[in-house]
């Protein structure tokens, strides 16, 4: 089973990282606000249906992949 | 009759730099340093642990994210948990925080820039087995060198440390754009210290500064009566 899961700097919490980004697509002519940075963390589980998957896969959010103080996330399980 | 030495633990990560340092610098204020590698399950038999400056296990994910996991880690876990001394600095103080034995976090500079340099901190409280050799509004000058130093807890979090007094350092002028200008901070118990700055670097006036052997001297002397105690 294929999860894809989506790590992203909470509502409210400085980005300096999104900062630098917005004020590069700026300099190359683009109008964009509201930029932020996150992470992508893809990977496999075995041996388990989607619903399993997906409560695994929270379990990790929950444990590493993702800092409650700072970071919210979004779990996505593909078939 | 000399005073015996307190055995202080420092562990070693795969990326730790300042391992070396701490051990020195423990030595120079009359600690028995012992160094500690993180595959060991079990601490020898020690009145403190330091856990030193770096990039444990590259930092990836986050700093401190992978080292919180480490058989060292959860045997300092239980050690503070039992009312050990345990000294976070700088990765050492992120590897804690991820740990949950520190409230907050400790998220990238808001100039985006590694910070090296000396900064003024200021003393908050005197009363911790860390500061004791300190005073209360003290400045002490001591070298930061991060780049993910921005300590950063939400409001209610901040309201509730300001109120048990857990913010311990704050620097005297803007650093790394931390929440009120937060450099260190203890658990409720004040058994467990984190900071951001590095005072094994600065415990010789030929270094630029004395003042981390102040702190690291604190910790030393509170091991010391500990182990008599135990004694």
């Amino acid at each position: 089973m294929r999860a894809t899961v989506v790590v992203r700097p909470k509502q409210g919490i400085l980005d300096p990282q999104g900062q630098a980004v917005e004020s590069a697509l700026e300099h190359l002519g683009f109008s964009v606000s509201d930029a932020r940075v996150g992470k992508v963390v893809d990977l496999t589980i075995d041996g388990v249906d989607a619903d399993e998957a997906r409560v695994q896969v929270e379990r990790m959010c929950e444990q590493l992949l993702a800092n409650p103080l700072m970071e919210s996330y979004e779990v996505e399980v593909h078939g | 009759m000399a005073s015996p030495q307190p055995r202080v633990g420092v562990v070693t990560y795969p990326g730790s730099q300042d391992d070396r340092d701490a051990l020195w610098a423990l030595a120079a204020v009359d600690a028995e340093a012992v160094p500690v590698w993180h595959e060991e399950t079990e601490l020898p038999d020690l009145d403190a642990v330091v856990l030193p400056g770096g990039f444990s296990y590259g930092d990836y994910l986050r700093c401190g994210a992978i080292a919180r996991f480490s058989p060292a880690t959860t045997a300092v876990c239980e050690f503070a948990a039992s009312g050990g001394l345990v000294l976070g600095i700088c990765n050492g103080f992120q590897v804690l925080c991820e740990a949950g034995l520190l409230p907050g976090v400790l998220l990238r500079n808001a100039s985006l820039r590694f910070v090296c340099r000396d900064v003024p901190l200021v003393v908050e409280r005197d009363d911790l087995p860390f500061t004791s050799r300190c005073t209360t509004g003290q400045t002490l000058v001591i070298p930061v060198k991060h780049g993910d130093g921005r300590w950063f807890a939400p409001p209610e979090l901040v309201r509730e440390l300001e109120t048990n007094r857990q913010i311990v350092l704050r620097y005297g002028e803007p650093c790394n754009g931390s929440v009120g200008d937060v450099a260190g901070v203890c658990n409720l118990d004040g058994n467990v210290m984190g900071l951001m700055p590095h005072p094994e670097h600065a415990v010789d006036p030929l270094l630029g500064s004395a003042d981390g052997a102040l702190l690291l001297a604190s910790l030393v002397e509170a091991a010391r009566t500990r182990a008599l105690s135990v004694v």
